[in-house]
C-alpha cells in the first residue's frame, strides 16, 4: 500500500481572483508596472533575493532571508493560499510584495521588499498589495507587523493602522497591527495611486523577463566600513593608518 | 593678519552612517590629514550642534583628539545651530591669520539618524526663540512653509521653481559619490503626474517633500595653515580670502520684511569685501538649501541676482552645472544632505574641490572663486565664505 505523502504535505489553495496589473508614475518620471507572477516565475525572483542576504542595512538581510523562505515555500507548495506581486522598470525588479489569505475575512501581509531604493518604490508596492487584499480579495482586515524601522513609518504611522496586539503574526509571533477597510477607505486618495489598464507595450515588457536590478541594495558607506573592517571600535586601525602616514611622510 | 589656506580636505558620506559620532569625524579628519599629508596639527575645532542631545556626548573635539592621538594639541567644539561647520572654519582661520596656531583642523560631524525623524525635527526646531515660536510648536519646515508662502506671493515664484531647484540638485548630487540621494526625480514625477501628489506630498503647504532636504549624518574636514605650509604640500593653492558673519532677530516675525534675509546680505557681502571679489566674480557656489526656496533666496541676497529675480535666472539655467553661475554642485543639502554641524565644512569641502579642478563629472570650468553660505536658525546667524585659487 502506497502512501501519498506529498499529497499530505501539500496544501490546497483555495480559489482566488488574480491582481489586475496597474501602472504608476515614480517620482523621477519613470512608469513602474505591478503585477502578479505565478509560480512559474518564482525561480527568476530568487536570486536577486539571495543577493541581498548579507546587505546588513535596513534589515535588508533579515527581510530577504524570510522572503527567500516565503518565495520557496509558495514554489514548492508548502504555504496555503500565498500570492506575489512584483513592481518592475523597464523590466527590471524594482520591488516584490507578498502575504497570504488567512480566512475569506482576514489577509495576512508578509513582506515588502525593494531592490530599487527611493521614489516610493517600497511604499507603493505595499498600497498595491493593500489594494489586493481589500479590493480584490475581500479581506476585512490585513495584519501587518515591520521589522525595520522604515517599515514602521511606512505602515504603521502612515496608515495609522490598529493594534491587534492579542493576535501573533505569523512573521516571527510578534503582536500584529491591522489596515481594516476603514483605515484603507481614509487614505485610498492619498495614498493608493497607479491607474489601470498598463499600457500593453509596457505590459508585455514587463511579462517578457523579469530584469535584474541595476542598482541593487548595497551594505554601508564603504569607506567607515572599512575602519569597521579592521576591528577597529576604538580607533586602532585609524592610528594605524596615522603611523603608516608617519613613516611615508618621514615624520612630517 | 596672514593669509591663509586649506592643506587638505577630507569628507565622508552623507547618508545614515551606523557608526559612533567620533568615528564619523575620525574617518574625514584622517582623510584630510592624508590629504594634507600631515600628521600632526596645532588646534583642533570640532563644529556640531546636536551630540549632547542626539547621541548623548558632549566635548567631541577632545573625545577626537584622542582618537586620533593628537596629543597634546588644543581642542574645542563650536555650536552655532546649522551654521556650525562654517563658524568653526572662521574660528580655525582666525587662528591662523592671528599667528597663533600655525595649522589647525576644523571637523564638522552629525550623527542625527541615531534618533527618527520626528525626534531629529524637534531637535532641530529648538534653535527657534523658545516663548515666541517653539511653544507653539512650530518646525523648520513651517517656518520655511511661511516664508515660501509669502515669497511667492511677493515675488511670483510658483511651486514649478521650486521643484526646478530640486530637479537641478538631484541631478548634480548623482554626480557626487558622497551625496545622500542618488535619487532622480522629474518634473512629470514630483508635479506633474496624476500619482505626484503621492510621491511628492505636501509637509508645510507650499513645501513638499521634495522641498526638503534630508536628515543626514556625515562628517567634514578642512585642514587650513600658512601660506608656507600651503605650497609645501604642493596642491593647488586654495585661499580662504574671506570671511563674513552676521546676525538678524531671533524670531522671523519681527524683520521689518521677512522675505529679506539680512544676514545673508550681510555675511556674504563682508566676505565678498574681504576677499576683494565682486558677487559677478564669483565660479561656484554652495548656498544653504535646506528648503528649496532658500537657494532662490540666498542667490539673490548674495548679490548674484536682483531681488525677486533669482527664480527667472534659475529658470534660464543659469544656476546649472554648465550654466554661468552653478549653484549647489554638490547636490546642496537638498540632495547631498544635511548633517547640521557638518554642512558648512561640506560646503566648503566642495568649492576647495572645484577649485583644486577635481570634482570629476560636475567640474565647473575655469572655477576660480567659490562662495558659502551657511545659514543659521532661519537666518539669523549666517557666515559666508570666499575661497579663491591663486
Amino acid at each position: 500500500m502506497s502512501i501519498d505523502l506529498e499529497g499530505l504535505l501539500r496544501p490546497v489553495d483555495n480559489p482566488a481572483p488574480a491582481f489586475p496589473p496597474k501602472i504608476i508614475t515614480l517620482a523621477n518620471g519613470e512608469k513602474m508596472v505591478i503585477r502578479q507572477v505565478t509560480r512559474d516565475e518564482i525561480p527568476f525572483l530568487l536570486p536577486h533575493v539571495k543577493a541581498l542576504l548579507d546587505v546588513e542595512r535596513d534589515y535588508y538581510d533579515i527581510v530577504a532571508a524570510r522572503v527567500y523562505a516565503e518565495l520557496l515555500a509558495y514554489y514548492r507548495h508548502r504555504v496555503q493560499d500565498e500570492y506575489v506581486l512584483i513592481a518592475q522598470v523597464d523590466g527590471e525588479l524594482a520591488a516584490i510584495v507578498n502575504g497570504r489569505s488567512l480566512s475569506p475575512r482576514v489577509g495576512v501581509s508578509y513582506h515588502t521588499l525593494s531592490l530599487k531604493r527611493g521614489a516610493r518604490v517600497g511604499a507603493h508596492a505595499f498600497a498595491a498589495k493593500m489594494e489586493y487584499h481589500i479590493d480584490i480579495l475581500k479581506h476585512d482586515e490585513v495584519l501587518i507587523v515591520a521589522e525595520s524601522p522604515i517599515g514602521f513609518r511606512r505602515w504603521m504611522i502612515e496608515y495609522k493602522l490598529e493594534k491587534r496586539f492579542d493576535i501573533a503574526h505569523e512573521l516571527g509571533g510578534v503582536p500584529s497591527y491591522a489596515l481594516t477597510r476603514e483605515l484603507f477607505e481614509r487614505v485610498r486618495s492619498s495614498l493608493i495611486v497607479g491607474s489601470r489598464p498598463v499600457p500593453e507595450e509596457l505590459l508585455k515588457k514587463a511579462m517578457a523577463g523579469i530584469l535584474p536590478p541595476k542598482d541593487p541594495p548595497k551594505g554601508p558607506a564603504d569607506l567607515l566600513a572599512a575602519t569597521r573592517a579592521m576591528g577597529d571600535p576604538t580607533g586602532t586601525g585609524l592610528r594605524a593608518m596615522r603611523q603608516k602616514l608617519e613613516k611615508l611622510e618621514g615624520g612630517k | 593678519m596672514r593669509d591663509v589656506y586649506v592643506l587638505g580636505i577630507g569628507i565622508t558620506s552623507f547618508s545614515r552612517l551606523e557608526y559612533p559620532i567620533v568615528e564619523i569625524a575620525a574617518y574625514s579628519s584622517v582623510v584630510a590629514l592624508k590629504d594634507a599629508g600631515l600628521n600632526r596639527v596645532d588646534h583642533v575645532f570640532v563644529a556640531n550642534m546636536g551630540a549632547a542631545r542626539v547621541n548623548h556626548q558632549t566635548a567631541l573635539a577632545s573625545a577626537l583628539v584622542d582618537h586620533l592621538n593628537l596629543m597634546p594639541c588644543g581642542a574645542e567644539t563650536i555650536e552655532n545651530g546649522p551654521a556650525s561647520g562654517a563658524s568653526a572654519i572662521k574660528t580655525g582661520w582666525m587662528a591662523v591669520a592671528s599667528g597663533l596656531h600655525d595649522t589647525v583642523m576644523v571637523t564638522g560631524v552629525e550623527r542625527m539618524r541615531e534618533v527618527n525623524n520626528l525626534e531629529a525635527t524637534d531637535f532641530v526646531a529648538s534653535l527657534t526663540h523658545p516663548y515666541a515660536e517653539q511653544i507653539y510648536g512650530v518646525t523648520l519646515p513651517a517656518m520655511a512653509g511661511m516664508f515660501a508662502r509669502l515669497y511667492m506671493e511677493t515675488y511670483g515664484v510658483t511651486s514649478r521653481h521650486l521643484a526646478m531647484v530640486a530637479i537641478k540638485n538631484h541631478d548634480n548630487a548623482m554626480l557626487n559619490r558622497f551625496a545622500h540621494l542618488h535619487e532622480k526625480i522629474s518634473m512629470e514625477g514630483i508635479l506633474d503626474s496624476n500619482d505626484a501628489m503621492t510621491n511628492n506630498p505636501f509637509v508645510a503647504d507650499p513645501l513638499r517633500f521634495y522641498d526638503l532636504c534630508p536628515v543626514s549624518d556625515g562628517g567634514a574636514t578642512l585642514i587650513l595653515g600658512t601660506a608656507e605650509m600651503a605650497k609645501k604640500i604642493g596642491k593647488p593653492l586654495i585661499r580662504l580670502a574671506g570671511v563674513g558673519q552676521a546676525t538678524d532677530t531671533h524670531c522671523v516675525h519681527e524683520r521689518a520684511n521677512p522675505t529679506d534675509l539680512l544676514a545673508v546680505r550681510g555675511a556674504a557681502g563682508k566676505a565678498m569685501e574681504m576677499a576683494g571679489v565682486k558677487p559677478g566674480e564669483i565660479s561656484v557656489a554652495e548656498l544653504h538649501d535646506a528648503f528649496t526656496i532658500l537657494e532662490i533666496a540666498e542667490s539673490e541676497e548674495v548679490g548674484f541676482f536682483k531681488k525677486g529675480e533669482g527664480h527667472i535666472a534659475l529658470e534660464e539655467g543659469y544656476t546649472e552645472l554648465g550654466g554661468k553661475l552653478p549653484i549647489n554642485t554638490s547636490g546642496g543639502l537638498k540632495a547631498k544632505g544635511h548633517p547640521v554641524g557638518a554642512t558648512g565644512v561640506g560646503q566648503a569641502h566642495e568649492i576647495v574641490t572645484q577649485l583644486r579642478g577635481d570634482a570629476g563629472e560636475r567640474q565647473v570650468k575655469n572655477a576660480s572663486k567659490g562662495l558659502t553660505v551657511n545659514f543659521g536658525g532661519f537666518g539669523n546667524n549666517v557666515v559666508s565664505l570666499v575661497f579663491v585659487r591663486e
